[in-house]
Parts: structure tokens; sequence; C-alpha cells
């Protein structure tokens, strides 16, 4: 899970990494109120999105009116499809230099990595392109992690000032604990700034969590917002399902991440015959393709307005394909007039004579059944296109 | 010959007595595998009998490996377990550790990657179907009944596909078919399998699977064009998925120009391997190159 700026400085100052929270506020009027007692500020869109600088997202405001004009113009605004549900108003700093700071889970080295660079923060992607050398790549042991030791030698190899040494070890250990005591694959000060006065302060942060360590973390829990996910989703997610929705009329329930990525894929191809239809979503309903995960999906998928027929695809491994058809069996029984769009079936794998034997004693109206996966993709596409 | 796994493995299983264990334990013995024991410490010295099987509960791995000669432990404990069951195996010296759980925090997997440096075992996933050696054994949860014996080599990132591409090409069988997972960290990677099957006389040619995420298939197509002459087809899923979203698999994630399935299809095309639009073409594709052979 993605952090926004204000969710991950809260995590920032549970471990002592330096910096302010400034105020979240959801109103113009907020923000007005947060200005008044903050003095100068900047006004920053809070989205799960980079480039909010850029899209017009953050604004310095030198009054209360200005604070509170820049948090009406930024509300509501669109930053690359995510709408801006509330904005930080955080103190304004007098910054002498920006630095770039982050830990983050390296996949090829199977390690994780910190980059630091005192060349510049915000530009980073251009100084790795331009000056490589400036941007300082230190690989880290997950076996010994960061001590203090390695903090001075990580500081040292980036080249902070001297006059910030000290501070620069101690946040690079706060910013440590982030990373592995909140389970983090990403952690990232862009910018690590040095503020008047030879301070040191973290004035923007991006965290991402891994959702697969939610289990000692019952407080990350708090950080899903129910305004920045699509309801499907959310309704998936209280079924424990795994669902993404995508822009599309052909709703797909497979089993496997795998395989129902594959078939999306699929049904893209065959849509290209069939005035362009494409996949609805994601949803891998894993091994337990039983009558009520059944239902539960199709009732999400069903709940689409989009959805104009929808693809089962299941690959009996583990799970029997006569209990896969006994799913949809029941699934429609439970559904009973919801079930409104037809519904093409592919089984193939453990028992698929059964399965397909119950599905043919079913006889319902709206259940086709084709035999490869290609050629039910292209059925459902067909059916969507219809 | 085969990778990693033949008949004469002696499998232990982490876990053999949840629920999840006990099944898959079964299907094993039920698919030939030579399983002589499970690890519990809280039933240590108690036995389960599974498929008409008596199998020892054994207190900790080495002592499982000490009594009955293991060399091949599969992990089915739940998530916050799987740490200390992995490391307590490669402790114990196993040379084989498959990891089929589900869900593992990935810091816990890097930890148990930095921990395997130096040590003897080779770790298969988390998060993955195991391997198995068509007709002599399996380790983990593929069905045995999908596809027998035969010429080509496995390796996938995920479950499904695997099997879907099994039961595509059981006309022709398999040597040996692994699931490498699909998590940012995994133990065995695309090359580690690729390296196996080009070293393995019974493979004739390699099926590669990969998915959206990370740069592994790019850098096994690096490997391919260096050290592979077996003839090596591959596929990728996630054409279609869109930038930024997670599809299951903790993996399976596009962020930026890099980790396409289009980049991936490009890497390994440009090295000669041909590559299917989907599970069917690639198996037809495979086909084309079997009967050349």
């Amino acid at each position: 899970m993605d952090l926004m700026e204000y969710q991950a400085k809260e995590l920032f100052a549970k471990h002592g990494v330096p910096g302010t929270l400034g105020v979240v506020a959801h109103t113009p009027a907020e923000a007005r109120a947060a200005a008044e007692k903050l003095g100068v500020v900047v006004v920053k869109a809070q989205v799960k999105a980079g480039g909010r600088g850029k899209a017009g997202g953050v604004k310095l405001a030198k009054t209360p009116d200005e604070a509170e004009q820049h948090a009406e113009a930024i509300l509501g605004m669109d930053i690359k499809g995510h709408t801006v549900h509330r904005v930080l108003v955080a103190p304004g700093a007098s910054i002498e230099e920006e630095y770039y700071f982050s830990f983050l889970l390296d996949r090829a080295n199977r390690n994780y990595l910190c980059i630091a660079s005192v060349e510049g923060g915000v530009e980073i992607e251009e100084v790795a392109k331009t000056n490589p050398d400036a941007v300082k790549k230190i690989a880290i042991d997950p076996g010994t992690g960061v001590d203090e030791a390695k903090a001075r030698a990580i500081v040292a190899e980036a080249k902070f000032p001297e006059a910030l040494v000290d501070q620069a070890v101690q946040t690079v250990l706060a910013l440590w604990k982030v990373f592995v005591e909140e389970d983090a694959t990403l952690v990232e000060v862009n910018p690590l700034a040095r503020l008047t006065g030879d301070k040191l302060e973290a004035l923007d942060g991006k965290v991402s969590l891994d959702a697969n360590a939610d289990f000692r973390h019952p407080d990350h829990e708090q950080f899903e917002l129910g305004d920045e996910t699509d309801p499907l989703e959310a309704a998936a997610k209280e079924k424990n399902l795994n669902y993404v929705k995508l822009d599309g009329q052909v709703g797909i329930i497979g089993n496997g991440a795998g395989l129902v990525m594959s078939t999306l894929d699929v049904v893209a191809y065959a849509g290209e015959k069939h005035g362009g239809v494409k996949p609805a979503n994601f949803l891998d309903i894993g091994g337990g393709a039983n009558a009520q995960v059944m239902a539960d999906g199709l009732h999400i998928i069903l709940g689409d307005e989009q959805v104009k027929s929808v693809f089962v695809n299941v690959f009996g491994g583990i799970t029997a394909c006569d209990q896969v058809a006994n799913g949809i069996k029941g699934a429609l029984e439970i559904l009973g007039d919801e079930a409104t769009k037809p519904l093409v079936v592919r089984l193939d794998g453990n028992n698929v004579e059964a399965g397909r034997q119950i599905l043919q004693d079913l006889a319902h109206p709206l259940v086709t059944m084709v035999d490869t996966m290609d050629g039910a993709a292209d059925k459902a596409a067909e059916l969507a296109n219809a | 010959m085969s990778i990693y796994l033949n008949k004469d493995s002696k499998i232990i299983v982490q876990g053999m007595t949840g629920g999840m264990g006990s099944k898959h334990t079964t299907l094993m013995l039920e698919a030939g595998s030579q399983i002589v024991g499970g690890v519990n410490a809280r039933k240590a010295g108690t036995s389960v009998e599974l498929a008409g099987k008596e199998l020892p509960v054994f207190g900790t791995v080495a002592e499982a490996m000490a009594e009955t000669g293991a060399d091949v432990s599969v992990v089915f404990v739940p998530p916050a377990f799987t740490k200390d069951a992995c490391i307590e195996a490669i402790d114990a010296g196993i040379g084989l550790l498959v990891v089929i759980t589900e869900g593992v925090p990935v810091q816990d997997t890097a930890e148990v990657f930095a921990y395997l440096d130096g040590k003897s075992t080779r770790m298969i996933g988390p998060n993955c179907p195991g391997i198995i050696t068509p007709e002599e054994s399996l380790a983990g949860i593929t069905p045995h009944t999908i596809a027998g014996k035969g010429p080509v080599g496995l390796v996938s990132k995920s479950g499904t596909l695997t099997y879907q591409m099994m039961y595509e090409l059981r006309d022709y069988g398999f040597s040996t078919a692994i699931g490498i997972g699909g998590d940012p960290v995994i133990g065995t990677t695309h090359i580690d399998a690729l390296e196996a099957f080009e070293n393995d006389p019974e493979t004739k040619a390699i099926v590669m699977i990969g998915e959206i995420g990370g740069d592994a298939e790019e850098r096994a197509a690096a490997y391919i064009k260096e050290h592979v002459t077996k003839p090596v087809v591959g596929y990728v899923a996630g054409f279609t998925a869109p930038e930024g979203k997670t599809m299951g698999h903790a993996g399976a994630i596009v962020s930026g120009s890099s980790g396409t399935a289009q980049a991936k299809k490009e890497a390994l095309e440009a090295v000669g391997v041909k590559v299917g639009k989907t599970p069917s073409e690639t198996a037809e594709l495979m086909r084309e190159v079997l009967k050349n052979l």
C-alpha cells in the first residue's frame, strides 16, 4: 500500500525522523484556519501519485487568504486520475540545500538498497541522468541491516556536509527504523532539506508498506481511506476477494493470479475482433471456488454497470472442476434474478468431465460452455459486443 | 534425469499436521513422492496416517533429517512462522527447501535469502506451487495427473499458468516443471532453472513463463543469449494490466516503463526466444520446436 505524504510523515514522526507534520485540511476553511496558526505555509495536494508540483498541486501561501484560495483550487483537482480530497498545510521552510534519500527493496539483487544524493533533491531523476556519480547506491544486507557504523558509512559516502553529519546519521537511523519496523518496501525523503541554521528536515515523504506484513501491523489499517477506493474494490475487499476494477465490458473470474492476468490478455486480443471490447476487471478467486465465493465474485462483477458479459475461466488444479461447476450453479441460485448477463464458462483440468456435465444438466439460459480458453474468450467478447 | 528433484528424493513436510499440509502430503504421496515424515515441535513423537502411510512427526528438521535421511523439505506453515521454519531447515542443512506458503512478508523472505548465502540449501518460492518431476516425485501442490514425463522443462512465476501449460503440452510431457513464485523476492529464479535445464540431458527444450513486474525476464533473456543452447519458448502474462496496480502476485505490479509485458517480450525475442501471445499459441510454438528436434 502506498501512503500519502501526511501518512508517511506520521510514521516519520513516530520513529524520530526530523520534520514537521503540518495540518491536514479537507476544506478551504480548514486550510485557512491552519495557515492562521502556522504563518507562511505550503498547501500540498494529498494523492498517491507523483508529479504533484508539476500538476499545480503544491502552492506557497504567504497569507491565510492565499492558503484558502490555493486549497479551493487544489481540492477536487484531478492528478493522474486521482481526485484530491485533502491537502496538507505545511509550515513554510527556508531551504538552503536539497538532498535525496531512500531505502527500498531491491528485487533484482534480493536485498535492500539505500540511495542518497546531496546534489539536488526534487530533480533527482535528472541528476541521476546527467551526473550519476552524485547519486550513491549502497547495498544493505537484510541480515545485518543498518547500525550506527553503517549509517555513518552511508553519510560519508553520500558526502553530507560536515556540519550536518551527526544529524544525518540520526536521520538515516530513524528512516531505517521506519523501513524495518513498519515493514516498508520503500521509504523516500525528497527533499531532505538543509534549512537555515544547519537544520536537517524531511520536507516530503513517500512510504510503501508490504500488505503481506499487515498481520503484525494492525495500526496500518488507519491508512486505508474509504474515499480513495473504488466502491466495487471496497466491496470485494470486504469479501476477501482479489479484485481490481478496469475499464472494459467483459467481466473476468478465474483462479490464480497468473491465469487471470493471462485471461485479461486473451480477452483483450479477442476483443479486437468484436468492437474493441476489453476486460472489465481482474478477479482471482484462488483455490476455493465454492458456491459462496463464486456468488460473491459474480455479485461484484454484475454490480459493475459497464459489464456486458462474464467469462469464468478456471483450470482445476487442486480445485476439482465439479466443485467449480457446483459453485457456479449455487451462485446462480443465490443470485436469482440478479444474474442477468451472459456467462461464458471454460473449465479444464481436474475432474473436467464431471464439471461440464453438471453445467450441461443445469442448462441455464445465461450459461454458455466453451472448451478452450481462446474460444471462450472469443465468445465472451462477442456477447459483450452484442 | 531431471532437475532438483527425482524418485530418490526423500521429503519431509514442515506443517504436515495442518489443514493444507495434510491435504497436500496426501496428494504428494499419491503422486509417488517418498514422504518420510513431518515436523511439528508440539507434536513430536506422534505419527499421522495419510494415504495409507504412517508418517512420523519430528520435533525439528535436524532430527527428521537424522532419522530419515531426508534431503527435501516442503513448507506449509503460516506466513508469520515461515521465516523461522526456513531458517531452521537451512541450519539443518536441507538440500532443497520448497516454500509453498503464500503471503510471507517480503522482508522475511529477504532475510531468509540473505541467510542462504554460503549455505548448502536451494530455496524455491515462497508463494509457489513447488516442483514436480512427473512419474517420479512431487514437492509441492502441482496436480500430478496433468501431464507425464517428457522432453520439456518448464519454469514459471505463476501456479495456474504452470498447470495450464502442462495441460497444453500433455501430449509431450515434462522432465521437470517448477513454479518459482510471483513474490518480489524468491529463492530460485528463472536463470537458476534455465541453467539447471541446460545441464539436464533429459530436457530437450524449455518453456519459460513470466509476468509483469521486476526485470527477471529481461535478465533471463541476457542469460539465455550467453549460456543456453537448448531451444526456449516464452510466454508473458499481463499485457493489459494497468500501471501501478497490483494483480494478485505481490510482484506483479508495473511501475514506470520497465517491467511491462511488452518490454519482457521484446527482450526475449531479441535473443531468439519465440514468445506466444496466449498459452495455447505458446504451446503451439513449442510443438513446432519439438517436431524439428
